[in-house]
């Protein structure tokens, strides 16, 4: 006798595990896709870019909902659907709000943001549903919060006269937390503000590009180069004592870059370099957990148990998931330590596949050369080097998360932007992407005056 | 076309009406630094796609990857076979699903294929990927999943052969020991044999009288990889060959008069047995393994440059195998003391050697001086049996010089013609070989050691062979390499 209900019951197994091993390939069409029309705007026209920026609000809700299929199928959970739903709101009230309000701003940008988000929502439910909801949160009250950025760059005029504000603010801030932070892996990162925890240094990273660029906007005579590279050694100094070696290389390369750019003397570079290389031995030298990080990327395998425990795990997830992936559900990546936040590239990996992966890697690539390419537009210094620097800021995070997971590079236990948890990381980058937006913005206008220059002459 | 395009954008700034004055060397340095940028990302993904193409299994097949154990869920676990197909372990599907793995030859194959059941050892965890992996063709793989039916992981073909290793086994017999046969100019292993043995297929119910501390017989032990051993006669090649480095021009007027009894500083070298071999040139020292002759070689070497010689082949280092081993340990220093370098000329004191490694020296010598890699896994098939992934056989490096490796051949054939090794004497091959009569401890039988190759022109079999407690190497070693040899060439 075949007990028929027990019979369907594993029928509809069968079907969920055939059907989500049949979505990854699906999932990876649609990123794919999305990927191309990211690089294929930059060589259309105005009217085939809208149409582009469109199709890829369309991919990105179809992504949405056939993650959200396979997840829903998983968990049977109403309050999964109903997080869905709410995503799914979300993002057209904030693409359509944003529009609203800011009618020139970066589609491209926008979009890509909520592809972010979007691929952050679909694996932390996955791997932590009370997280993906405080995600969520963040992510809609970081939205409506940040509306209001694009405007003040545009239209208010001294912040390149208050240099020192930013500065003196994000030293107090960071020296706080060296002081007074809490630990985590060995790193202090947070400081404790009323129920929340906060990571001052994503912020002071903001204000400190704004420091740079307002001070080597002025001049890039010798002195006040000397000056600001000063304060910016300081800023680096105090990440180090921290044990912040993410956020300390972030700041240390984003000066770098923005110092090259400034004089583009590439003895300028060079110093900069040859210093950095120093302070890195010699970091290495004094630092045991410099050292750690590493032994641990040269050679995980001989302490697999302690110190190999994260990046193996990693590299196991990675290589198990390979080109397509195990399928949501499928995989184990809660096996990895932080995988919401350091590792969520390789949870992507694992279970959506390397080729989903990179496609991410790519889209972030992306993002960077378009703040490039608005930093080459503004003819205004300052904001040419805030936007250059926020792009170096941007990538040079996206480099070391993904480097570390993958071990390319020494883990240093940074965040993917956008698609990690965490309130302090995502309320950043949405504050760095909206300063884009306003600069963009800007140059918009300028072309515009332009045009209204030559049509009046 | 996308992304030039994309460059054409960016290099736009370079035009003299966009960007006057100071900006244009700003703009240009972005873009140069966007192009560092975009190299470094580019190098990242072909990291990444070579980690995933040529690093990914070697990496995934991990005792510490916990998501295989996932895969067992759909895959039923594959056959692992001999190089011929005989089938050395399957899994059997009873009708209500329960899975048992069978080992048809039982105690066998006992170590070189090992067991999952009680963890994973052998092949069963060198091969724990492939054999978790199903490659049946697309459709039947999702139908099957459909009905919730498990799909067929793939069958690892192995290199061993299975008539030498049943040869190996009997020839052995009751006795403890190891033998490893290797193909020298590939690194195959055709056979690998440990004594005594233990039935996998009975493993969970013996397993705690074999991992009692009571039990002094070490079943589990795979001997032929993790057995240490004092090497005995057979370290006299790795003499031999210093010798020869040291005295590249007149090593053949070598001469030593042997009584029987070697003395130096007080201290008193005994041939075996105590017979007196006479004077005895280089070569007839070895073929006769002279202890009084090798001792005193071993007090005038250069401890240094002995040491030297040690570490090329492969003493105090890793092995370049992927099953778990006990590496052999060579520690005579610059400064040692007399007794330590007459001990060490003849291969006993503190050297230590394991039966696989041995082989390798033997293989080494007969490929020319090159060591090929040792390796178990000649193919992966799919159930339906098409070849799925393929090993080839790669060098590890050279061990000494072809012409090194030439007079220790004429030397070892030597040994076989008229010296100890004369038990391997046949119409049919001419063989290579080393013995050894190893003591361990006092008042107990010495471990009869055999290395060597066959046919010494172009050898196709390189075999080590190990009986603890065995006697003479002569005596009881070399007539199993003699069985596997006449099985081999007599096919």
């Amino acid at each position: 006798m075949i007990n028929l209900s027990e019979f369907n019951q594993n029928m509809i197994q069968n079907i969920l595990h055939v059907y989500v091993s049949w979505t990854r390939y699906l999932l990876f069409l649609v990123m794919a896709f999305y990927t191309y029309l990211n690089f294929r705007y930059f060589s259309v026209d105005e009217q085939k870019k809208n149409r582009i920026c469109g199709r890829q609000i369309r991919l990105m809700l179809l992504l949405h909902l056939i993650a959200g299929s396979v997840i829903c199928l998983n968990t049977l959970d109403p309050a999964v659907v109903v997080l869905w739903v709410m995503q799914a709101v979300f993002f057209l009230c904030f693409i359509f709000v944003y529009r609203s309000f800011y009618p020139g701003a970066s589609r491209l940008l926008l979009n890509n943001m909520c592809m972010f988000l979007c691929v952050g929502f679909i694996m932390l439910t996955r791997l932590n549903y009370d997280r993906a909801v405080r995600q969520f949160i963040i992510a809609a009250v970081s939205s409506v919060f940040c509306l209001i950025i694009p405007m003040i760059i545009d239209r208010v005029r001294f912040l390149r006269r208050i240099p020192w504000f930013y500065g003196g603010v994000g030293i107090l801030l960071l020296g706080a937390v060296c002081i007074a932070g809490n630990t985590s892996f060995g790193a202090q990162l947070s400081l404790d503000i009323g129920v929340f925890s906060v990571q001052p240094s994503e912020f002071v990273k903001i204000l400190y590009v704004f420091f740079t660029a307002a001070m080597l906007s002025r001049s890039t005579e010798f002195k006040n180069i000397a000056v600001t590279t000063a304060a910016a050694a300081l800023h680096v100094l105090i990440l180090v004592l921290s044990k912040d070696l993410g956020s300390a290389l972030i700041f240390f390369l984003a000066y770098l870059f923005m110092l090259y750019a400034a004089t583009s003397d590439l003895r300028w570079m060079g110093a900069g370099l040859l210093s950095g290389g120093l302070a890195a031995t010699a970091a290495y030298r004094l630092f045991t957990h410099v050292q750690s990080r590493v032994l641990a990327w040269r050679d995980p395998w001989s302490d697999i148990d302690n110190r190999g425990y994260q990046i193996t795990q990693s590299l196991f997830a990675i290589g198990t998931g390979s080109w397509f992936g195990l399928g949501l559900y499928e995989g184990m990546p809660r096996k990895i330590p932080v995988v919401e936040k350091d590792f969520i590239f390789a949870a992507i990996s694992e279970e959506l596949g390397a080729l989903f992966a990179l496609c991410v890697l790519l889209i972030c690539l992306g993002c960077f050369l378009q703040f490039v390419l608005i930093a080459g537009q503004i003819r205004d210094m300052f904001y040419k080097l805030t936007a250059f620097g926020l792009g170096t800021v941007y990538i040079v995070q996206v480099f070391l998360t993904v480097g570390g997971v993958i071990k390319f590079i020494p883990s240093t236990g940074v965040t993917l932007p956008l698609v990690s948890y965490g309130g302090s990381s995502v309320l950043s980058t949405f504050i760095l992407f909206n300063v884009i937006q306003g600069i963009y913005l800007m140059t918009r206008e300028t072309d515009a005056d332009a045009a209204d220059g030559v049509r009046q002459g | 076309m996308t992304i030039r395009n994309l460059w054409k954008n960016l290099k736009k700034k370079e035009e003299p009406d966009r960007a006057p004055g100071a900006d244009r060397g700003t703009d240009r340095t972005m873009v140069n630094l966007a192009y560092l940028v975009v190299a470094v990302f580019i190098a990242m993904i072909v990291y990444e796609g070579w980690f995933l193409a040529v690093r990914r299994e070697d990496t995934i097949n991990n005792s510490y990857n916990a998501r295989l154990d996932g895969f067992a869920e759909r895959v039923v676990r594959g056959k692992i076979a001999a190089s011929d197909g005989t089938v050395l372990a399957e899994t059997l599907v009873s009708e209500d699903g329960a899975e048992t793995r069978s080992y048809p030859y039982g105690s066998l194959y006992a170590h070189v294929v090992g067991y999952s059941t009680m963890g994973r050892t052998g092949l069963e965890d060198l091969a724990h990927f492939y054999l978790l992996s199903s490659h049946v063709n697309l459709v039947e793989h999702t139908l099957r999943e459909l009905m919730g039916e498990k799909n067929m992981g793939d069958t690892v073909v192995t290199t061993l052969d299975a008539g030498l290793q049943q040869t190996a086994s009997d020839a052995l017999g009751d006795r403890r020991g190891a033998v490893v046969v290797l193909e020298p100019d590939t690194g195959k292993v055709l056979a690998m044999v440990s004594k005594p043995g233990f039935d996998p297929n009975t493993l969970a119910e013996n397993w705690n009288s074999l991992v009692s501390p009571d039990n002094t017989s070490a079943q589990l032990l795979n001997r032929a990889t993790q057995g240490l051993y004092p090497p005995g006669s057979t370290f006299k090649t790795a003499v031999l060959l210093e010798y020869i480095r040291e005295h590249p021009d007149d090593y053949n007027d070598f001469q030593f008069d042997c009584d029987g009894y070697y003395e130096d500083g007080g201290y008193t070298i005994q041939c075996y047995h105590g017979n007196a071999h006479g004077t005895q040139t280089l070569k007839e020292a070895f073929a006769n393994s002279c202890n009084g002759a090798f001792a005193y070689i071993g007090s005038q070497l250069d401890a240094g440059r002995m040491a030297e010689t040690a570490k090329q082949l492969l003493f105090n280092c890793d092995m370049p195998i992927a099953l778990p081993y006990t590496g052999s340990s060579f520690a005579m220093e610059k400064d040692a003391d007399q007794w330590e370098r007459l001990q060490t000329g003849i291969g006993q004191g503190k050297t230590q050697i394991t039966p696989l490694h041995n082989a390798l020296l033997a293989a080494a010598a007969a490929n020319g001086g090159t060591l090929m890699k040792p390796y178990l896994i000649d193919h992966i098939e799919n159930a339906g049996g098409d070849r799925i992934r393929s090993f080839q056989p790669a060098a590890y490096g050279s061990l000494m010089t072809a012409e090194e490796a030439a007079v220790l051949t004429e030397m070892m054939t030597e040994v076989v013609q008229s010296g100890t090794a004369s038990a391997v004497k046949s119409d049919l091959y001419t063989a290579a070989a080393k013995t050894g009569s190893a003591e361990f401890e006092a008042g107990r039988d010495t471990h009869a050691w055999f290395i060597g190759f066959a046919p010494a022109e172009d050898p196709e079999l390189a075999v080590s062979v190990i009986v603890e407690e065995g006697g003479s190497g002569g005596g009881a070693a070399a007539p199993i390499a003699r069985q596997l040899f006449d099985t081999y060439f007599s096919r």
